[in-house]
């Protein structure tokens, strides 16, 4: 049983004085082990309440959540998580910074720190070990935060907007870098994402929600070849997927 | 005395403009001449005003006499004991009371239940004035140096308490997050994010204490004492040696320059990665 399955997930958050608020509903999934899949949806779906929820930084309120067979309560070593900011630690080299799940973990320090400096070589950080966060652009830093993602080896890349702060170009590149990344590791990838394009050229299904209360809307499998190039971008078979997604959102709200 | 006070304008600066400090180190180039400049101006026109104006020693001695009285008061024999009796009590006492307040602050920043019980008391105490609870002391403590220990020691508590508890207070969550989703336990969580935050504020602390410290030392002396500079100020008054009370009261806060420069600079090495404005604004408040 490798892998996600939701059952009937269910979450709200109860301000007192105001009215309960629903987040979830009835969110059923699954997702196969070494699969990619994206969550696309405006703000307020419940996108990333739903990643928080498989990180197990986020408690349910009611339903099913097994990650390799196992329920989740809490985090655990099988995930990695990238966030919409890098969160880097200002303190620490960029190096040091990657190593951070390995010494959480109690991993072996040698072993970490040469896992760390493979995984940036591979993001083109190599010559970067020793510099600081603030020496960092954008993009470098959030390929450090992909990097301390993996370190640790987890089965699940958990990525929340990962792309969201970056310029167009760096986007592509990095959407390009991620699913290098992607099948040189074997991991499985949930990425949440509120651009659409985004959403379809990276997955193997798009979970596409709609807002208020957060719900699935569609699951989308994406019937585009691999390995994905950005000239199919301007593919029709592309636009026939975002044009479907597009669909749930025109009467809903507007995408952010 | 006002840490929690600094503790709470650092947290609102946290982001400096890029122009602010190109100000600011531009106008610390000019510092660098305007300062002493201006104190020739200051000494000179209080030298010519003292004679002119024909003040008495007594009332207003001038500065030539002053730093005559300097160079006797530190050439004298007894002087190294004196200065000895009062650096001791000024560093142990900030040493002791500085490790009391960082460590009560570590305990009640990480623990809701000793907040709401031990807190209360703390901030009671902290709103006795230490100046009037230093007869107690001395009495209790006797006119040695313990007690002057002791009274800076109370003095130097709370601002390190309040600023490591502020401090503790202001690790981001995103960073907190970070490590909790990759499964750290509460230590971890202490001692890879919350701690390095709290460092600034700690400095911050420790940088108002060490000036508080020289004044714990002093009050002490001043209350009940037979060795120290506050005690030699009390001779010199004694006798109406003015110029001689000006000399130390110099050599008082030479130390308290001098202490606070090695605050500074110890912060400087070890907290790196804040920005220089940011540290400015902690190290002149």
């Amino acid at each position: 049983m490798t892998g996600v399955a939701i059952a009937q997930l269910e979450k709200r958050y109860r301000s007192h004085g105001y009215d309960e608020i629903v987040a979830l509903e009835n969110v059923d999934v699954t997702i196969e082990h070494g699969s990619f899949v994206t969550i696309v949806g405006p703000s307020g779906c419940g996108k990333s309440t739903l990643l928080r929820i498989l990180a197990g930084t986020l408690e349910r309120t009611s339903g099913q959540v097994l990650i390799n067979g196992r329920s989740v309560n809490g985090p655990t070593r099988e995930m990695g998580v990238v966030f919409q900011s890098p969160v880097l630690l200002p303190w620490r080299s960029v190096l040091a910074n990657v190593t951070v799940p390995a010494e959480i973990q109690g991993m072996e320090k040698k072993a970490a720190v040469q896992r760390a400096r493979a995984l940036l070589a591979t993001v083109g950080l190599s010559g970067f070990e020793d510099r600081y966060p603030a020496e960092l652009s954008g993009g470098m830093a959030q390929r450090a935060g992909i990097c301390r993602a993996l370190v640790h080896q987890p089965d699940f890349l958990l990525m929340d907007e990962p792309f969201g702060a970056l310029d167009a170009m760096t986007r592509e590149t990095m959407n390009l870098e991620l699913l290098r990344i992607w099948r040189e590791q074997g991991i499985t990838v949930v990425l949440v994402t509120h651009s659409i394009p985004e959403a379809v050229f990276l997955a193997d299904r798009v979970i596409v929600m709609t807002p208020r209360p957060g719900r699935i809307a569609e699951i989308l499998p994406v019937e585009l070849p691999r390995p994905r190039t950005l000239a199919m971008f301007n593919t029709p078979e592309f636009g026939r997927h975002v044009t479907a997604i597009r669909r749930h959102f025109s009467t809903e709200a507007e995408l952010d | 005395m006002d840490g929690s006070i600094s503790a709470r304008a650092h947290s609102v600066t946290i982001k400096p403009e890029k122009t602010a400090r190109r100000v600011r180190s531009a106008s610390l180039k000019e510092n660098g001449l305007v300062a002493p400049i201006l104190f020739v101006i200051l000494m000179a026109t209080w030298e010519v005003a003292v004679r002119v104006l024909e003040i008495p020693a007594i009332v207003l001695p001038p500065p030539s006499s002053v730093a005559m009285a300097l160079v006797r008061e530190v050439m004298s024999p007894s002087f190294l004991y004196h200065f000895g009796v009062t650096f001791t009590e000024i560093v142990a006492g900030f040493a002791a009371g500085a490790v009391l307040g960082i460590v009560l602050g570590v305990a009640i920043g990480q623990s809701e239940f000793l907040e709401r019980v031990v807190y209360p008391y703390v901030v009671a105490f902290q709103t006795v004035p230490k100046v009037a609870i230093a007869p107690i002391i001395v009495i209790w403590f006797g006119y040695g140096l313990s007690s002057k220990v002791v009274i800076t020691a109370t003095i130097v508590f709370f601002p390190l308490l309040a600023n490591t508890i502020a401090g503790l207070r202001s690790a981001p969550r995103d960073q907190i997050e970070m490590l909790r989703a990759h499964t750290a336990n509460d230590w971890q969580v202490f001692h890879m994010v919350r701690l390095p935050h709290a460092l600034p504020y700690i400095f911050a602390g420790l940088d108002i204490a060490i000036v508080l410290a020289v004044i714990g030392a002093v009050v002490g002396e001043f209350v009940g004492a037979r060795a120290g500079l506050g005690f030699l100020i009390l001779q010199k008054n004694f006798t109406f040696d003015m110029a001689g009370s000006f000399a130390i009261l110099i050599v008082l806060s030479l130390i308290g320059v001098g202490l606070h420069g090695i605050i500074v600079t110890v912060q400087r090495r070890l907290l790196f990665w804040t920005s220089v404005n940011d540290r400015g604004r902690i190290a002149t408040f």
